[in-house]
């Protein structure tokens, strides 16, 4: 644990030192990056430690706080977000030296580094801590410190409003969370993780408390509002940590709850399994029909919170119906899409960071043509869309892999449940709708903004990011590909967070690790034959004639940039037929006339959840407060009065 | 032994995947009165294709280089997965059937981007369809294999169509299968670009969606593209023999001949589905679509009761 202490006071002080030092803007960048870069190394290397020696740390302080001591841990769960954590951030503080250099004039940096590394310090000290004061204090400084960096560009009003949406958002899942700790420290009197009880309230108490709770902070449909706003508000590594980690320390949340339970009711599975089916589908949906950069990529953390539920609710189900291979496959598929997903949304947030870099907009339809402008942003954002798309033989296929096959050992024969039907077209449907819709969606965004022709000016005079920027992007692109090729590594890496939760399964991860081997092995083939096929064409094409001209545009003269398939018309059938759930809306300006001058076309999804469940809620929370107004007298003697009266009835209570 | 004959297999699907479009044009033209192309048009094509140069739109980047070849590894890789009947895939495992129809998603990501890349609105909307419509067929594919995994207890898709054995046609399961057949045959007409979803002779190209995604190809890279896409036609096409044609002797060397004898038929029936229905209109594909997942979800139903 001393390592791990050091790490945050590292941390802490890069922090408190590049505010001290922000009169300089190069120095407060250099020296914020390479404290959150000396800190991430620190946890990562102790983090690697607990994971593969199996051992947990500890460490138990005693403090004047109430509820228990300021206690401590580094479990192999813990350890698993650790190492997402500390290498996200440790690399988007790379990328963010140089983006910030340009994209935050006139602010100071120091404040933007010091929220940096409190962030870090804090989601570290999340997954860390072992008592529920401790816990809470760090999940508030978390959502306030990110807070900040999100309203970094507060001059913008969109990014206030983003910001307040997010405050909002944050204390209301936290209320939750205060009143699911004081339940849990009811009975004991203390809030020390290893004597919380939850025999003050029937379970399913602390079930819906901690899945509103935590899920606001994952970003579980309906409680995902804050997501597509406060993420493309944020700067683009501060997107980058938030997306790929922040969110999943609410799914570290959930998992820390589940093993103060011993036994596990299956509708707690089917609800997770519902969350994830329906996030998971609404998220990609949503992303779809977006037209800016940013945004489309906050909506896919909405969709992959999901899959990551859908590996939850396998788990969770499994351990209910006391099938310890469900339940392996299920929590190692969610463990291993945690990660996985941190690295290519990242890495995809990082991509659109340099996108908006070089050519100052992240609006899909003015993009274009960029791979020949910027062919390592271009090259990553690539691997990063096939990864999140779940294709061989990247990461993200081999972590649905294992939840779908975690919902299907059921239907095999090993173990034989009348629920299994239901769980194999639940999960593995809604993957397969998941994997082809974000398909889709990805082929749309790197099709419009990096293939073709430019479409608006700017785009066309774009370069490519300086090495700060690149390096970062790269790392993650190759991790994307390093996992995807070592997959019957990581059920065996992960099995010691895994039985945090489900003690009896020694051989379920070598048993995992057999299709897996089967996996890469069809990977390693498919590789085989691209680097064979490359030669191929090369030889055939050596002695002949190789052109080049214009696209073929069926005898058209005159192709314009502006004439390409734009975004939106790319999404277009997709979104009508799912208008239902999305209700898009159209504001057209028709061409009018013989000689028509201009016409306009704007579609728009606006978020339904937003609209009819958020909106009219807070309508009607200031209708009820606005009658209260009264109240506010504004003579000082009115409130003297409230005052004695408040005190009067508090004794009475208290004699009665 | 049973190693040798799925290596076999691979050979024989390899060589004679390219006749299947030949046996279809010939029923075709066998309905129209015409006489048609020689069987073998589709070799002579790849032959001269291959031998020819190519030209690229300067708009094209590597990704559209990229396309064919990795559309080809895709669709090779996959048919060392597919099983012919009782002969099982050169590489089987258990949720090898994921790996199959995730690595026909990245053929079709790859096809898409190529297209895209030529930044031509005709192949922008071939694309945006190609997208749609695989959106929809991926769930019915991946439903109908949940069921036959229900019915055969196996998580391999050897494994589950090894087990459509004439007993279990004939046995209460039997019905299900039908059903998947039926989920099967719409997904392979989907996927394959053929009528009632696509049209692959149609001369409009905005009345294309496979075909005009490809427009821009030419020489040894458009080569790869058509014979990636008889490979496709082979891999999705021996599922559904798998079941329909249910030889499972014992020697291998009947129950594979018997397996391509399913394929020339399938072709076969497919040159007769294209002249007889007419192509539906784009609105209606999705609940072509959509069907077949209801079909494989019923299908798991039946096998489950």
């Amino acid at each position: 644990m001393v390592w791990f202490l050091t790490a945050l006071a590292l941390l802490l002080l890069g922090g408190v030192l590049s505010l001290v030092l922000s009169r300089s803007r190069k120095t407060a960048s250099l020296v914020g990056a390479i404290s959150a870069s000396a800190g991430g190394a620190v946890v990562l290397l102790q983090s690697f430690d607990v994971l593969i020696s199996g051992q947990s740390q500890s460490l138990r302080l005693a403090w004047s706080v109430p509820f228990g001591s300021a206690n401590m841990a580094v479990d192999p769960l813990s350890a698993v977000f650790a190492v997402v954590i500390a290498l996200v951030t440790m690399l988007a503080a790379v990328y963010g030296t140089e983006y910030l250099r340009t994209h935050a004039d006139k602010k100071n940096l120091g404040v933007s580094w010091f929220f940096f590394n409190l962030l870090t310090a804090s989601m570290l000290m999340v997954v860390a801590a072992r008592n529920g004061v401790l816990f809470l204090i760090s999940w508030e400084l978390m959502s306030l410190a990110s807070f900040f960096l999100v309203t970094q560009e507060d001059e913008k009003e969109t990014v206030r409003r983003a910001g307040w949406i997010y405050l909002v958002a944050m204390h209301v899942g936290t209320a939750f969370l205060l009143v699911l700790f004081l339940l849990l420290g009811k009975d004991s009197g203390t809030l020390d993780f290893d004597r919380l009880s939850t025999a003050a309230a029937p379970s399913w108490v602390f079930f819906v408390l901690a899945v509103v709770g935590f899920g606001t902070k994952a970003g579980f449909i309906p409680m995902h509002v804050w997501l597509p706003e406060a993420h493309p508000a944020a700067p683009s590594h501060v997107s980058a940590v938030m997306s790929g980690v922040m969110i999943k320390t609410g799914i570290y949340g959930l998992l820390r709850m589940l093993t103060l339970f011993g036994s596990l009711p299956a509708w707690w599975g089917w609800t997770f399994v519902g969350i994830g089916v329906v996030s998971g589908v609404m998220g990609v949906l949503y992303a779809l029909a977006q037209h800016d950069l940013k945004r489309l990529l906050a909506y896919h953390s909405v969709e992959n919170i999901g899959i990551i539920a859908l590996g939850l609710g396998v788990g969770v189900l499994g351990i209910s119906y006391k099938s310890s291979a469900m339940a392996a496959l299920g929590l190692t598929g969610c463990l291993l899409h945690v990660i996985n997903h941190a690295l290519f949304k990242s890495l995809l947030f990082l991509g659109a960071g340099s996108v908006l870099h070089a050519t100052g907009t992240g609006e899909l339809d003015r993009l274009g043509g960029l791979l020949k402008r910027m062919p390592i942003t271009g090259a990553t954002f690539l691997v990063g869309s096939a990864a999140i798309s779940g294709l061989p033989p990247l990461n993200g296929f081999v972590s649905e892999f294992l939840i779908c096959l975690g919902a299907m050992i059921g239907l095999s024969g090993q173990v034989s449940l009348t629920a299994s039907p239901l769980m194999g077209v639940l999960v593995v449907g809604g993957l397969a709708l998941i994997g082809g819709l974000a398909a889709a969606c990805f082929t749309k965004a790197l099709g419009v903004v990096f293939l073709g022709e430019p479409r608006s000016g700017d785009v066309a005079e774009a370069h490519e990011v300086g090495r700060a920027m690149r390096w970062p992007m790269i790392v993650l692109a190759g991790l994307c590909v390093l996992i995807g090729l070592t997959a019957p590594l990581w059920p065996v890496v992960l099995q010691p967070a895994v039985a945090a939760i489900v003690p009896q399964q020694s051989s379920i991860a070598a048993e995992a690790a057999r299709p897996l081997t089967g996996v890469v092995v069809g990977s390693c083939i498919l590789l085989g034959l691209v680097v064979v096929l490359v030669q191929v064409r090369r030889q055939l094409l050596v002695r002949r004639r190789v052109e080049q001209a214009v696209t073929w545009d069926c005898g058209y003269t005159a192709p314009a940039p502006r004439m390409q398939y734009t975004a939106s018309s790319f999404a277009r059938p997709l979104v009508l037929l799912f208008r239902l759930f999305l209700q898009p809306r159209d504001d057209i300006d028709r061409p009018q006339g013989l000689f028509p001058k201009h016409a306009v076309l704007h579609t728009h999804a606006p978020d339904l959840f937003r609209r009819y469940v958020y909106e009219p809620l807070f309508a009607a929370i200031v209708w009820t407060t606005s009658k209260l107004r009264w109240l506010q007298e504004g003579r000082i003697q009115i409130y003297v009065l409230y005052i004695a009266l408040t005190i009067f009835v508090l004794f009475i209570w208290k004699l009665r | 032994m049973t190693m040798l004959a799925s290596i076999v297999h691979v050979m024989c699907a390899l060589l004679l995947a390219p006749a299947l479009p030949g046996v279809i044009t010939r029923v075709k033209a066998w309905f129209a009165g015409r006489r048609g192309p020689p069987l073998l048009q589709a070799y002579y094509d790849l032959w001269k294709l291959l031998h020819k140069g190519a030209v690229y739109s300067k708009t094209t980047t590597w990704v559209f280089v990229a396309g064919p070849i990795v559309g080809l590894a895709c669709a090779m890789t996959a048919l060392l997965i597919v099983p012919m009947g009782g002969t099982a895939g050169v590489l089987s495992f258990s949720g090898d059937f994921l790996l199959l129809a995730y690595l026909l998603g990245l053929m079709r990501f790859f096809t898409i981007l190529a297209a895209l890349d030529t930044g031509s609105s005709f192949e922008g909307m071939g694309a945006s369809r190609e997208a749609f419509y695989s959106a929809l067929a991926e769930p019915a594919l991946l439903l109908g294999l949940v069921a036959m995994t229900a019915q055969s207890h196996s998580l391999s898709i050897s494994g589950m169509v090894a087990a459509v054995t004439p007993v279990a046609i004939a046995s209460p399961a039997g019905p299900a299968l039908l059903l998947v057949a039926a989920a099967l045959l719409i997904v392979f007409l989907a996927e394959n670009a053929r009528i009632p979803v696509d049209d692959p002779n149609t001369h409009l190209e905005l009345t294309m969606i496979h075909e005009v995604m490809v427009l821009d190809h030419s020489g040894p890279d458009f080569a790869m593209i058509q014979y990636a896409a008889t490979l496709k036609l082979w891999v999705l096409g021996a599922l559904l023999v798998g079941i329909l044609v249910p030889v499972r002797s014992g020697w291998w060397g009947v129950d594979l001949g018997a397996g391509i004898g399913g394929m020339v038929a399938l072709a076969a029936v497919v040159g007769v589905i294209e002249s007889t229905i007419a192509r539906l209109r784009l609105v209606r594909v999705p609940q072509f679509l959509v069907a077949a997942s209801v079909l494989s979800i019923l299908a798991l139903v039946l096998v489950m009761r």
